[in-house]
């Protein structure tokens, strides 16, 4: 590919928009911040789609196979002559993708964020730390090596960080972001450990070195009897690496911090915690994807299991919740559950596949429709000032635009056809179908239940009762057409333009999981039954939601001990607490505070306070009077003598 | 015992010898404490001149280090009493107890 050092510009441009509007922009000129992070990030997107069309059309085709391209290099830190930490930029299907797919969200976040964060003090730090987000992310997608990647995976949970806790003087907001520091942190431990022993036992860090040895047979052989408590070593080197991509999709039993990460403003929500950060963990799984079928099949089995899992508990959640962010928070972790386990089932190349390409293509059709519902849910709330369910009803009158994209995006994520989520969806169940039939039941069923929490989020915020603007009745004339500025309704109508296409892309041409193009075709028997039970479960949340009545309390009561424990989120948080706090810190935190108070602080403080009291005893000594000095000169002198005088005879 | 010999000079020195080391440790004024070094000082000159005449006789050395100590001595003075005035001029006082402030 000639020319090709303007892809650095991809990631570059955003850190340097950064870095203008953190150091400059914000005290100078921090009216045109937002304008100036919007266009860069235009000029960002406008190159990856450059990129996407030369990859995918012109240059990414050897023989029908999509090559790996790795456009720059340069080696960092050498450890020796195999391991080498770079930073580099590779070109594959699933980085082209990511790309797009980063720059394009990333994009209609900032031009909604115009509008939405129109008039906080704080816009310019806003802008800069989006920036920051964009650039660790193309960073993380574009990564040629392991450890490169873990550094963006880092900064990506930095600015995570400081963009949930933007809102700094609300404590829960504050309390979020540590919440999600510190557990993403924990699973990045697992992830480092993972890289150590990768990189350890194929003498590699980079993603091409690691899958060729790790992939070779005979390698594989070399290592059978490297075991620890029966998996073969390898096995859980995937296993942690795959707990750090848990860590940061949200998967259970960590997961618990992504609904918290909702305190952050609602078009962060929908970039980071919805659309590209959290599927950072799907990612690595997918660049690391040959080594887990052909080297470690049982860690691909975990990686299915804790996938459905996760996909059904957090949709049973969703179905309880009335904070709509928080909703959308569980649907989230449902869904990035149904690419989990799409990997899981997958087999390598051609027809076997097809779990990975399904996977991939719901990445790319979740972040679309996702970001969309965060989007419409955001203009939601910027018009009630609320985030309650209950404080909301009957708006499709008010927010016409709003209502009929955010119902596009309910029809797609609920698989309803000829929406985007339809198509990933149905390839997505048919991986399973093919592979593992307890996870397509299990699978099915999340799907019914996704159809059902989305439209009661749908029906209750759009009919139900009719909105009375009892927060603020003065206004209320000039907010009588509740629409949002033109913006937010701009990413909006297009976010809903492309969930209705987007699933038309033939994506099997594109990304395999050998590189080859994979025909799929729609399998009509197959689909009848996730359709109708979709269905299914939009008439029953219309039967509940769509006028205000008691049959989803008599539901619940009928329900009681299982709608409690839905509804109180089964429990996890306040099983961390119990065991951080009663077990964690009283049998390990108090013994090492004491520890540390009495042995170490105490030794250090004797050490110090005799030698204050010894100096205070010599420095007696020196009286500053002449005479002393002199008795001490004439003693010495005497002694001295004394002692030659002694040793002499 | 009717003749003058190396002993009885050199008890003399050293009775000298301690009453300077003495006078210094215990006088408070600087100028009698310049005396005892004087007396320091003579009690080695009395050494050397005794030295000389019972154990070199015909020899000059030692009358030449005496020439060199009186001169030393001279300069010693000179330079002792600019400092006890310049003391005094700061502290209106040439007691030695009242110059403790250089210390610690």
């Amino acid at each position: 590919m000639p020319e090709t050092i303007y892809i650095a510009l991809i990631p570059l441009l955003p850190i340097l928009s950064f870095l203008l509007i953190a150091l400059v922009g914000r005290r100078y000129f921090p009216q045109i911040c937002g304008l100036l992070g919007t266009l860069s990030l235009l000029s960002s997107f406008v190159i990856s789609a450059i990129v996407a069309y030369q990859y995918f059309f012109v240059v990414g085709k050897v023989n029908g196979i999509y090559k790996q391209i790795i456009v720059f290099k340069y080696a960092w830190l050498q450890f020796n002559s195999n391991i080498s930490i770079d930073m580099g930029l590779l070109l594959d299907p699933i980085s082209v993708m990511m790309i797009s797919i980063i720059t394009f969200i990333s994009l209609m976040v900032h031009i909604y964020s115009l509008g939405y964060m129109k008039g906080d003090p704080r816009i310019s730090t806003y802008y800069s730390f989006l920036s920051l987000f964009t650039f660790s992310m193309l960073g993380l997608v574009l990564s040629t090596n392991i450890f490169q990647m873990y550094i963006f995976w880092e900064l990506v949970g930095v600015s995570s960080f400081l963009l949930i806790g933007f809102y700094y003087t609300k404590p829960s907001a504050v309390a979020a972001s540590k919440k999600a520091f510190i557990v993403t942190r924990f699973a990045d431990l697992g992830f480092l450990i993972g890289i150590l022993i990768l990189s350890y036992y194929t003498d590699s860090l980079d993603f091409q070195g690691i899958i060729k040895k790790a992939t070779d047979p005979s390698f594989i052989g070399s290592l059978a009897s490297v075991s620890f408590m029966g998996l073969s070593v390898l096995t859980w080197g995937l296993v942690l690496v795959f707990i750090g991509g848990a860590g940061k999709s949200a998967m259970f039993p960590l997961h618990i911090w992504l609904p918290d990460a909702m305190e952050g403003p609602t078009p962060v929500s929908a970039l980071i915690h919805a659309a590209t950060m959290v599927v950072a963990g799907v990612y690595i799984v997918a660049r690391l994807f040959p080594v887990f079928t052909f080297t470690c099949p049982d860690a691909l089995q975990v990686v299915a299991y804790v996938g459905i899992f996760s996909s059904l508990f957090a949709a049973l959640i969703a179905c309880t919740q009335t904070d709509i962010k928080r909703v959308l928070a569980y649907s989230t972790i449902s869904q990035i559950g149904f690419m989990m386990f799409a990997l899981g089932v997958s087999g390598y190349g051609g027809e076997q596949g097809l779990g990975f390409m399904a996977s991939m293509f719901h990445l790319f059709t979740h972040s679309i429709f996702k970001a969309l519902l965060f989007l419409g849910a955001g203009s939601v709330i910027h018009y009630v000032h609320s985030n309650d369910m209950k404080d909301m009803g009957g708006l499709r009158k008010l927010m016409p635009i709003t209502h009929l994209t955010f119902l596009i995006a309910c029809l797609a994520i609920a698989g309803v056809p000829p929406f985007a989520g339809f198509f990933s969806k149905e390839e997505i169940l048919l991986a399973a179908w093919q592979s593992n039939k307890l996870i397509f039941y299990a699978a099915i069923f999340t799907a019914t239940l996704t159809a059902f929490y989305v439209f009661r989020l749908y029906f209750q915020i759009f009919w139900s009762k009719t909105f009375s603007a009892h927060h603020d009745q003065s206004d209320a004339p000039e907010h009588k057409h509740g629409e949002a500025p033109f913006s937010m309704l701009l990413p909006l109508i297009i976010l809903g333009l492309l969930s209705i296409v987007a699933g038309l892309v033939p994506f099997g041409h594109f990304v395999s999981s050998d590189g080859e193009v994979l025909n799929t075709e729609l399998h009509l028997g197959f689909s009848i039954a996730p359709v109708v039970l979709g269905l299914l479960g939009i008439g029953l949340a219309l039967l509940f939601y769509k006028k205000e009545n008691d049959k989803p309390n008599r539901m619940a009561s009928a329900l009681s001990g299982f709608y409690t424990g839905a509804l109180h989120k089964f429990y996890i948080d306040e099983i961390y607490l119990f065991v951080t706090r009663k077990v964690i810190f009283n049998l390990i935190g108090r013994p090492a505070a004491w520890f540390d108070k009495t042995v170490v602080d105490g030794s250090m403080n004797g050490i110090t306070s005799f030698t204050t009291s010894f100096s205070g005893w010599i420095k007696g000594i020196q009286s500053g009077k002449l005479q002393d000095y002199t008795l001490y000169f004439f003693s010495g002198l005497i002694g001295f003598v004394l002692l030659v005088i002694y040793l002499w005879t | 015992m009717n003749e003058i010999g190396l002993m009885h000079i050199l008890v003399i020195s050293t009775s000298l010898f301690f009453i300077g080391v003495y006078g210094f440790l215990t006088r408070r004024n600087m100028i009698s404490m310049l005396m005892s070094v004087e007396l320091i000082l003579n009690a080695v000159n009395l050494n050397f001149v005794a030295f000389n005449k019972f154990l070199y006789p015909g020899q000059l050395s030692g009358l030449f280090f005496i020439i060199f100590n009186i001169a030393i001595a001279a300069a010693e003075a000179a330079v002792a009493i600019a400092i006890i005035i310049n003391l005094y001029r700061n502290h209106r006082s040439i007691d030695i107890n009242d110059a403790t402030t250089m210390k610690f």
